[in-house]
């Protein structure tokens, strides 16, 4: 893992943003995913928690990698991410109540997302903590791009409004409100990044995610 | 010279050596055939709209096969009509009233994502007519549960809306049912010719039946997966369909199953839809379980569910289980002895 090392810091951003993102390239932690990106609004706080939590993590593993004795290291890992939801559950508790009580289970839940804990495991236990620390922020960011323009599309098309404000009068696609629209709507945004990969970039889409 | 001769006389050649007159196509055109009784009296009772929602439909299921197919590099089989069967199929199972873009995306979703996206035909998991009503009823749910009364006038312009007979079954009961066709002989009457509120091709239940009988005289379906599906739905609807007037509560063997059977998308789906080729399972003893599968979710959302109407649904979840229903019903080879687990 010594390479990692030499990547620069833009790099680790643009590897979470595209290279290794969360939904669009690894598939996972697509619950979340789907369950709040019904409105633009509570896909952004729910990228902003997420993007949080990965960064804090990823530090407070990296200070501790040297620390915690490797059998016991997925417990420790936990416990450092449930410090994090919680804090973050708290602050959101307190100060965006609206959105908070709709979306506050699956803020709860962040603790159990595989994104988090594999990069807790993957990176962040192996690196020095600035370049965690961008790993986190890459992959958050990522994160919160992917539900961006999920629920950007989803609000837009399932109930004709963008942010709350109106755009147009007629709920034009009910069926992207539904777990079943948000599905569609990852599947179609993860065809057009592959899509964009492939023609652009001389990739192989997500199939070949591991060669980036 | 003598060799040569010899040779022609012996002829090796692969299996199978008996080939059959029936083909993709022909079965799919006799399918279109048999639909179109119930077609006609759909557009005689609902009007000329009916024949342009269903033209619209099959007109947008075959450009959305050609288009996918162009793009995707593939053969060109928008001849062979299972597009156009999907398209009359959706079409059939639209009301009458349905505005222009249900047609045009039911039919896209059902022949480019549910059939060509999965590989097109032989390879889809769910029935595309199917999914795209599906989507159709889940994205637009007030212009897909608007039904206007057959008025058997030819334009139908100045039609009423009003409430399926399976609808109003299930919100009024019974006695609303039929202080609106008079006795219960005129219901089943009006039922079994058509005469009643409902998708534009589901309605007549003579002309349905009329297509199925050309399609087992043909042998192009078989009796197993349509009878144990009506079948299943007959005996729930008598033992679990009865209710007390007064109190509404449930009374067991009072239910009417006539009413089960002519009414809603029953037959229109048991003999055209739970026996499409690709979907259903090919093992006889499989289909006769994929009906009465099909059955008992029809029969448990009729009676228990949101929707009044549940042979869309039931169809498509068995079409889930297809898969595993082939796989441990296989016939096995003659002496096959089962490896044995473990050691």
């Amino acid at each position: 893992m010594n390479h990692e090392h030499k990547i620069s810091n833009w790099d680790l951003i643009k590897n979470g943003l595209f290279g290794e993102n969360t939904i669009f390239r690894m598939a996972i932690s697509l619950c979340p995913a789907i369950a709040v990106t019904t409105s633009l609004k509570n896909g952004f706080l729910m990228g902003a928690a997420v993007l949080f939590v990965q960064t804090m993590v990823n530090i407070t593993v990296s200070l501790l990698r040297n620390f915690i004795n490797p059998r016991i290291r997925i417990p420790v890992f936990m416990l450092i991410i449930s410090g994090w939801v919680s804090v973050t559950d708290m602050t959101m508790a307190a100060f965006a109540r609206e959105a908070y009580r709709q979306m506050g289970l699956y803020i709860q839940l962040i603790v159990a997302f595989a994104s988090i804990l594999a990069r807790a495991e993957m990176f962040a236990n192996k690196n020095k903590v600035v370049p965690s620390m961008f790993d986190g922020i890459g992959m958050g960011l990522g994160f919160m791009f992917a539900l961006v323009v999920i629920s950007f599309f989803r609000e837009l098309l399932g109930r004709g409004t963008i942010w709350g404000y109106e755009i147009v009068a007629t709920k034009p696609l009910l069926i992207m409100l539904l777990p079943t629209g948000g599905f569609f709507a990852v599947g179609i945004l993860m065809a057009f990044f592959n899509w964009i990969d492939i023609r652009f970039y001389g990739g192989k889409g997500a199939g070949g995610a591991g060669g980036h | 010279m003598e060799a040569v001769k010899k040779e022609r006389e012996l002829i090796v050649s692969v299996s199978p050596h008996i080939r059959s007159e029936e083909s993709v196509t022909k079965i799919m055109w006799t399918v279109n055939i048999a639909l179109l009784p119930a077609l006609f009296m759909g557009v005689y009772f609902f009007g000329l709209r009916a024949l342009f929602v269903t033209a619209l439909c099959i007109i947008s299921a075959i450009a959305s096969e050609w288009l996918v197919q162009k793009m995707a590099g593939r053969e060109i089989t928008i001849s062979d009509g299972s597009a156009f069967l999907t398209g009359l199929l959706l079409g059939m199972n639209l009301p009458a009233t349905a505005p222009f873009y249900i047609p045009i995306m039911g039919s896209f979703i059902a022949v480019a994502i549910t059939k060509q996206l999965f590989g097109g035909l032989g390879f889809n998991i769910f029935n595309p007519a199917l999914i795209g009503r599906a989507f159709v009823l889940i994205t637009w749910p007030r212009a897909m549960t608007t039904w206007i009364e057959p008025t058997a006038a030819l334009t139908g312009l100045d039609a009423k809306t009003t409430a399926t007979p399976l609808g109003i079954l299930k919100e009024e009961g019974l006695e609303q049912l039929l202080e609106i066709f008079g006795t219960k002989m005129n219901l089943y009457a009006e039922l079994f010719v058509g005469h009643r509120a409902g998708s534009l091709g589901e309605t007549s239940v003579i002309a349905l039946l009329i297509g199925a009988g050309i399609l087992l005289y043909k042998r192009y379906i078989t009796w197993h997966i349509p009878f144990s599906f009506l079948g299943t739905v007959a005996v729930l609807a008598w033992v679990f369909g009865g209710k007390d007037p007064e109190t509404g509560k449930l009374v067991l063997f009072a239910g009417d199953p006539l009413i089960h059977l002519l009414s809603g998308g029953l037959i229109l789906g048991a003999f055209f839809m739970a026996t499409d080729y690709v979907t259903v399972p090919t093992v006889r003893k499989g289909q006769i379980i994929f009906g009465i599968g099909c059955g008992l979710i029809t029969m448990l959302i009729r009676l228990k569910g949101g929707y009044p109407e549940g042979v869309m649904f039931a169809i498509l979840l068995m079409n889930c289980f297809t898969p595993l229903i082939d796989r441990n019903l296989k016939t096995k080879p003659f002496g096959f002895v089962k490896k044995k687990e473990g050691k």
